[in-house]
């Protein structure tokens, strides 16, 4: 059997210093003896057994201390990002891209440019920690320091939780549950409050409230949306976060982006709404495959932005108004009125 | 010759990222070629002509698709030898989920989509458990904590394995993969390779062809369930 000190413990001892241990057996529902060493009980393990389960006595030894190994690895701290740096490559004919950009954590970003220009290659080359190897040639350091080639293939240490319009809920599970199960997997610790935090902040968000109980595939555009972001917030490990778009329905946007930077994320968005556009700190102008410029939202955007929310709020209004079956006559003609001022 | 097995549940999304994964090693100037294992009649041929993907297929028929792809996987290999490929992709569809299509010498890999539920990755037998890489498609419609928690039960069901997401719409984590598949072991012949664990047997009487049902008409390596 493997040479390795866990083999040599029994099971009682193994599961009182690696708890987690214990879901390994579970997952394969097989139920060790506590008294029997670790190793004994893989080798005894009866060959109809081993056949059921499609792995021989020896593969399921090395699985489970590699098991054991990434569990510890996934509750050890990890490195905390402060900043990626986008190190220029080459746009689509091969001229330099002329720009070097570094986003610190807490930073809001946002990427615009028409449809191919290039906003996605952009985005996987962040995520791919490219290394001047993808048709972009870009280089991505972390924290200033070009990372760890290992890095790039530990889907425990991925940088990068998106979020898009496409996403919905599948798992046919209620609120609490699936938020719960989300935290097991993290190996948290005082799984209940995080949930209950959790949906406390999404429920912030949202304008129409759900219960822990609500079923996750019951949940209203706005409310999925508003949950997601409080989820990528609170429990993802993923110091950066992507948004493809995110709609006006239901949600709060300036809250929800809020609650991302609170919690240190670097957050990229890309967008073709103007309100989106203007709410990062800087906006990257993507075209023929490079970054064409990066612009500072300025003073005076800001302020062009509170009036656009406004826009949008009656805009929301004058929805809401039809929706309910309302004519648009009186409240709509005071709105047109301000608006023409 | 570097040759990769992949494997997966029917409709996991196996074709539609090898597509992009050829395509980034053709782009990266890899001359590859795929031979795809199915059951019943497939399309798949007509799909990798049209991206002009040199591509064989194979059909069971009404044999065990696992034994068919290992009594032909050694011709496969001569003839992408005879075709200068330096990689050869084969596609095998897991129909029982007890598949076990892995080669030692062989890179691995194994495509299981977001949407076959959690319980999938403890479900899946030697092609999950076995594979070097494992490859998480559909990533794109479900949110991210989904995407966290299947990415956390693969792990657990397969520790020792690579595990990166692709999307076979977007290319998405094609290129990644791609090198993956080029960082594969060399090998010039499978003839006495061996497979990572035994595949599914059974010898038995509706092996033979026998159609009726009964104990008196069953022979051979016949499994009885225990019922309570």
């Amino acid at each position: 059997m493997l040479h390795d000190k866990r083999m040599n413990m029994t099971m009682e001892v193994l599961f009182r210093q690696y708890p987690y241990a214990e879901d390994f057996f579970a997952n394969f529902s097989l139920q060790p003896d506590l008294k029997s060493t670790v190793g004994l009980f893989f080798t005894s393990l009866p060959e109809e057994v081993c056949e059921d389960l499609g792995m021989s006595h020896l593969q399921l030894g090395e699985q489970f201390l590699s098991y054991l190994d990434h569990m510890q690895r996934l509750r050890n701290q990890r490195e905390e990002i402060h900043s990626i740096t986008i190190l220029g490559g080459y746009n689509k004919d091969g001229a330099p891209e002329e720009s070097c950009l570094t986003i610190h954590a807490g930073e809001i970003v946002s990427i615009v440019g028409a449809t191919g220009s290039g906003k996605s290659r952009l985005l996987a080359d962040i995520e791919w920690l490219a290394q001047r190897d993808t048709p972009t040639k870009r280089a991505i350091l972390l924290n200033g320091q070009p990372p760890e080639a290992a890095r790039r293939f530990s889907v425990e240490n991925k940088l990068v939780a998106q979020l898009s319009q496409n996403m919905n809920f599948i798992m046919d599970l209620t609120v609490a549950e699936f938020i719960n199960m989300h935290a097991e997997s993290r190996m948290v610790e005082q799984v209940d409050k995080v949930t209950s935090h959790i949906i406390a902040k999404a429920n912030e968000l949202t304008g129409e409230k759900f219960l822990p109980a609500t079923p996750v595939t019951a949940l209203s555009g706005g409310q999925s949306r508003a949950l997601m972001i409080a989820d990528a917030a609170f429990l993802s490990t993923c110091p950066i976060v992507l948004i493809d778009e995110l709609e006006n329905a239901g949600i709060d946007r300036r809250q929800a982006l809020r609650l991302l930077v609170d919690r240190q994320k670097i957050v990229l968005m890309a967008t073709h709404d103007p309100i989106l556009a203007l709410m990062g700190e800087r906006r990257i102008v993507i075209k023929n495959g490079a970054i064409d410029r990066i612009i500072e939202t300025s003073r005076q955007e800001r302020q062009h932005l509170l009036v656009l929310e406004k826009m949008d709020q009656q805009m929301t209004a004058v929805r809401e108004a039809l929706r309910k079956g309302e004519q648009l006559a009186g409240t709509f003609s005071t709105m047109a009125e301000q608006n023409t001022e | 010759m570097k040759l990769i097995t992949v494997a997966g549940p029917p409709s996991s999304g196996k074709t539609s990222v090898i597509i992009k994964i050829y395509e980034a090693l053709a782009a990266a100037g890899c001359h590859a070629g795929v031979v795809k294992f199915d059951s019943l009649s497939t399309k798949d041929l007509e799909i990798y002509q049209k991206k002009h993907i040199p591509a064989q297929v194979g059909l069971a028929g009404n044999l065990c698709p696992d034994h068919f792809f290992i009594s032909n996987i050694q011709d496969c290999l001569q003839w992408a030898q005879r075709k200068n490929f330096t990689l050869l992709i084969s596609e095998s569809a897991g129909l029982c989920n007890r598949c076990s299509p892995h080669i030692k010498g062989a890179l691995a890999v194994c495509v299981v989509d977001n949407l076959s539920g959690i319980y999938t990755p403890q479900k899946v037998g030697p092609m999950l458990k076995l594979a070097d890489l494992v490859m998480i498609t559909k990533g794109d419609i479900v949110s991210q904590a989904e995407r966290e928690v299947f990415a956390f039960r693969v792990r657990q069901a397969n520790p020792s394995a690579i595990i990166i997401h692709v999307n076979g719409i977007t290319g998405q984590g094609a290129l990644e993969a791609s090198r993956l598949f080029y960082d594969a072991p060399e090998l010039e012949s499978l003839i006495g390779s061996q497979l990572r664990f035994s595949m599914p047997a059974a010898t038995c009487s509706y092996c033979l062809g026998q159609t009726r049902i009964g104990n008196e008409f069953q022979m051979g390596n016949v499994k009885k369930m225990e019922l309570s």
